[in-house]
């Protein structure tokens, strides 16, 4: 604990004490603007919308903008909602987090708990990875993923993200694994316990915190990429980022603000309840050591 | 913090245990560990640097539509340099960079020493300050347009709270639309940051600052010459993470701006993008795509050798 | 028996089957498009139902964004990985970049067959033909060069006759700010500022000019006096305008119009949907009307379905889409929605309204040049460079002479 605050007479302490409520509190207002400018346009009806102050609060609440979004707003030519795109999100995100996750931790384990000659350079090259910006691999990935016969299927951006997310997810375990005391590998060795082994029953059970960490890292820059998502798998197929952008970005007709708003709600509650359940671990996690260099 | 004494002469300690081994099934379990490495390390070979390589290939070719196999040379960057909206880019990278990294810093220093102070609700304010970074801009792109336009807006909103001489039309004004981008992009990640520095500072060295305050020092002194200095590590951490997202922003420029008004919120991501897929000018795409990874290369890579050659006691 | 029984029933399942099987399904046609809102979708909607009724099915590709920026870098994508989409909607040069490439089928056989080279105007074969060969289907025809005037407003200020030429046009803005509208409906993004510019640049120079400037790119005529002017031209439109307009989505500026709050927008004729939709009826609340100077010449985009080589199993599938999206009757219907005229010169105009009458007999008699601001005139990268001249003079304080200096470099460079 670092808690600085003396108390050096009680009037200056209660000063200071009402200042720091004061700027946190002004401060939770700027960052939950968007989010209430946002979910209040989704409540309200169109009309409602265009007269009046975009921070007011609604007149009359209406869930019809949800329903809509949900199930029979128009992406293109089917107008089913963004309902079947936010299962399509799901099944891609899943597996490619678990997998990721998974390669990092094993990554992380080899790197600091097995090391060899060059592992500093084998984990700085892997690090670099994380650095790319993504509209350079767009082309030359296209077609590896045509070579290979996936692309346009879930399962060719599966291997997208993984590729790009196993730099990341090695950072983070890595780190995390090198403040782990070697002492307990070895006298599990001693025990006769072999490579997996003292991954399953030394490392993992500790490793809460951390996977905490990258699972939402990784959750979050999945579900929330559109690049990856249109160039590979545009369609029937498409992520959720895709489908909003449809609904959001065309450029003709009456813009449903209130549907775009309820659409763009239900495309980020997943990372926000991510997020929101999972974020005090998050510290927790960053406090053991993951990104502290 | 007795993290750090890993032994790194011990490079191939714990494989020496398993001397019971011999022949081709103990060379397997010996490389066992490597094996496991090896595919994440070839994907990323492969798929990093081989496409790294593979730009800057095109980046030397006639390419402009698709992949084109004709050589010439540096040409492409000598375009480049000539053209007006890369020197924008450039312009506005240096601009929001710095802004982003630095406000984005003293923001979240500021408010991780803040909510340390014991404070009560804290687990009710660090999600609200977290949260933005779990939004796409796709998701709250059209929230900060209208936030940000004179006309529908804060602005607005203002004037009909009686505020009459409040303005507010940065997003409009050729000149003060790149600060729009950097209020927009420190409202995304200030928060991150602030977690970064929240953790750092809750794994202070209890003892030295005990120490500071029995000589008596005022808690400013503490904090300027015993406590921040420790946060070294996470200073540098934040940095990499900051600046990587300053060269990558391309969802925040586009969804708030599109690049206008005219070409005035340009930033090398867009730029690379609109001259690969739209101008079909993918060589001279290439060439700032190389220049941008440069750019990165020269940032990161201290940091990489500072990380992997191990780190001091403190 | 009980086997023999099962024999038989296998057989009868095979050979059920085989009829099945025999009477081929087509392949399904997989369509890259960004005709993503209400109006268009549903426009679209008649060629699937149309397709679907042949037995064909409809994947369905959309990627909205723009003109189509995003859907083009999908495309890519799609096209390196070998695994392209059937058809995909393009524009102008685009296409032939494209079929330079060689990723575009062929379709001349259909082409003679359906006569289209008798009803399509030449200047849209440019497009849809590559080195002699069928590649696209059109759908339609945009015209840029027209203004959409609020009749109410227009009215007020005395403008009963629409304006002719550049000076009557700017003394009906003039009036039209007097009286506290927004004289010029304007959403400041490139393309829009360019869509002015196609205008601006045919009324000053007339129509040798902008073929000498906009498609033959003569570095004379593009460094000349009359290129100051259209700048100066441009900069007194600026003064027309909004102080918000910057960024404003095309759409929104149509509905300054339609709400009684701006006076005219310059827009090509997809605008007309808006103010169809907002029910206005054109020649009673809404007049349209050629950018002033420029009556009887017509600075044209084309949206063309472009269809993808791909293997022998899709190629009958993408020749029916092409046949059904060439047909009268889908020309009539599409069009009449989506506000631009029929890409055929034979469909009848009894379904459209007087714009689109407009529209339709101006592109038989008319001076078609492709429009620069969509395309049709010069390749994406020279395209490119004159955009972000204009629409940095536009946004910014630089004068008309450094516009042109850096309109002629910016080329140049481009090439």
């Amino acid at each position: 604990m670092s808690n600085i605050v003396q108390n050096s007479g009680v009037d200056s302490n209660r000063f200071w004490r009402v200042l720091i409520y004061t700027t946190l509190l002004v401060f939770a207002l700027f960052y939950l603007l968007p989010l209430f400018v946002m979910l209040v346009t989704s409540f309200k009806s169109l009309d409602e919308i265009r007269q009046g102050n975009m921070m007011a609060l609604p007149e009359v609440w209406t869930l019809e903008p949800w329903f809509k979004a949900w199930g029979s707003a128009c992406i293109g030519l089917t107008c089913e909602g963004i309902h079947t795109y936010f299962w399509n999100t799901i099944k891609m995100v899943v597996p490619a987090v678990l997998i990721a996750t998974i390669l990092g931790a094993l990554n992380g384990y080899v790197l600091t708990k097995w090391r060899f000659r060059g592992h500093r350079w084998v984990f700085g090259l892997m690090l670099f990875g994380c650095f790319i910006p993504f509209q350079i691999v767009l082309i030359p990935m296209s077609q590896v993923l045509g070579n290979l016969g996936i692309a346009g299927t879930t399962a060719g951006l599966v291997l997208v993200h993984v590729t790009y997310g196993i730099g990341f997810s090695t950072l983070f375990f890595r780190n995390y694994y090198e403040a782990f005391p070697t002492e307990l590998v070895k006298s599990a060795m001693i025990d006769g316990a072999g490579f997996f082994g003292i991954f399953w029953r030394i490392l993992l059970p500790s490793s809460g915190p951390i996977i905490v960490v990258t699972v939402i890292w990784l959750f979050t820059n999945i579900w929330n990429d559109f690049l990856f998502g249109a160039s590979f798998n545009a369609g029937e197929g498409a992520p959720m980022m895709v489908a909003l952008n449809n609904l959001v970005n065309s450029s003709t007709g009456v813009k449903e603000y209130n549907v775009d708003m309820a659409a763009a709600m239900i495309a980020a509650l997943p990372t926000l309840f991510v997020y929101i359940v999972a974020g005090r671990y998050f510290v927790r996690g960053l406090m053991a050591g993951s990104v502290k260099g | 913090m007795s993290a750090f004494h890993l032994n790194y002469s011990e490079h191939s300690g714990p494989n020496k245990m398993n001397d019971d081994t011999s022949g081709f099934l103990g060379w397997c379990r010996r490389s066992l560990p490597k094996i496991v490495l090896a595919p994440s390390f070839v994907v990323t070979i492969c798929f990093v640097y081989g496409f790294i390589i593979y730009t800057g290939y095109i980046s030397t070719t006639a390419s402009k539509m698709l992949p084109n196999s004709k050589f010439i040379g540096l040409t492409n960057y000598e375009k480049l340099w000539r053209t007006l909206n890369w020197q924008v880019a450039l312009d506005n990278l240096a601009i929001f960079g710095i802004l982003y990294i630095t406000i984005c810093g003293v923001l979240g220093l500021t408010l991780a020493i803040l909510l340390d102070q014991k404070i009560r609700g804290e687990g009710f304010l660090r999600p609200i300050y977290l949260y933005p970074m779990a939004l796409s801009f796709i998701v709250t792109g059209t929230a900060w347009k209208w936030f940000l336009n004179p006309g529908l807006g804060l602005e607005k909103t203002m004037h009909e709270w009686g505020w009459e001489s409040f303005s507010f039309d940065w997003l409009v004004n050729s000149e003060m639309a790149i600060y729009t981008v950097v209020m927009a992009g420190v409202w995304q990640t200030s928060g991150f940051v602030m977690a970064m520095f929240l953790a750092g500072l809750r794994g202070v060295d209890n003892e030295q600052v005990k120490a500071a305050q029995l000589d008596g020092a005022s808690s400013f002194q503490t904090y300027k010459r015993v406590i921040i200095p420790q946060l070294g590590p996470v200073f540098l951490s934040a940095f990499v993470v900051l600046s990587h997202m300053a060269i990558k922003a391309y969802d925040l420029v586009v969804a708030l701006t599109g690049g206008g008004p005219g070409n005035a919120t340009e930033v090398p991501a867009t730029f690379m993008y609109s001259y690969t897929f739209t101008r079909n000018q993918m060589g001279v795409g290439a060439a700032s795509a190389m220049i941008m990874l440069m750019t990165i290369a020269a940032i990161i890579v201290p940091y990489l050798y500072a990380e992997t050659r191990g780190k001091r006691h403190e | 028996m009980k086997a023999r029984y099962l024999k038989v029933k296998l057989l009868a399942a095979s050979l059920a089957l085989g009829l099945v099987g025999s009477v081929q399904a087509a392949e399904d046609v997989e369509v890259l498009h960004w005709w993503t809102s209400g109006g268009e979708a549903k426009a679209l909607t008649v060629l699937k139902d149309d397709l679907q009724g042949q037995g064909i099915g409809w994947k369905d590709m959309p990627v909205a964004g723009g003109g189509g920026e995003k859907a083009m870098t999908v495309l890519r994508a799609r096209v390196q990985a070998k695994n392209a989409p059937t058809a995909v909607q393009m524009l102008g040069f685009d296409i032939q970049d494209w079929a330079a490439e060689g990723a575009t089928a062929n379709m001349n056989d259909l082409a003679k067959a359906e006569g289209w080279d008798a009803v399509v105007p030449a200047a849209l074969q440019r497009f849809s033909k590559y080195e002699g060969d069928w590649v696209a289907a059109p759908v339609n025809v945009h015209s840029t060069n027209w203004v959409w005037g609020n009749k109410k407003i227009l009215d007020e200020v005395g403008a009963t006759e629409l304006p002719s030429d550049w000076d009557g046009f700017i003394s009906v803005l003039d009036k039209i700010k007097a009286k506290g509208y927004t004289a010029l409906a304007h959403g400041g993004q490139p393309w829009q500022d360019a869509t002015i510019f196609d205008g601006v640049v045919l009324t000053t120079g007339g129509a040798d000019f902008y073929k000498k400037t906009m498609i033959d790119l003569d570095a004379e005529a593009l460094g000349s006096k009359t290129m100051e002017m259209v700048f100066d031209r441009m900069r007194q439109l600026r003064g027309y305008v909004d102080d918000n307009f910057s960024g404003r989505d095309w759409n929104l500026a149509s509905a300054m119009v339609i709400e009684d709050k701006a006076g005219v927008q310059i827009m090509g004729d997809w605008a007309k949907g808006e103010f169809i939709k907002a029910g206005k009826v054109p020649g009673k609340d809404f007049v349209c009307f050629r950018t002033p100077g420029t009556q009887g010449m017509v600075t044209f985009n084309s949206d063309q379905f472009v269809m993808f080589k791909g293997d022998s199993a899709g190629e009958k599938s993408q020749l029916a889409m092409a046949k059904a999206v060439m047909s009268p009757a889908f020309q009539s219907a599409f069009n009449v929605v989506k506000g631009s005229a029929p890409a055929r010169t034979d469909v009848p105009n009894d379904a459209f309204d007087d714009c689109g009458k407009k529209a339709m007999a101006d592109l038989a008699s008319g001076d078609l040049m492709g429009s620069m601001a969509h395309g049709h005139s010069v390749p994406a990268a020279i395209k490119g460079a004159i955009v972000d001249v204009v629409t940095k003079h536009f946004n910014g304080k630089n004068s008309s002479a450094d516009a042109v200096k850096e309109l002629v470099a910016g080329i140049e460079n481009a090439k």
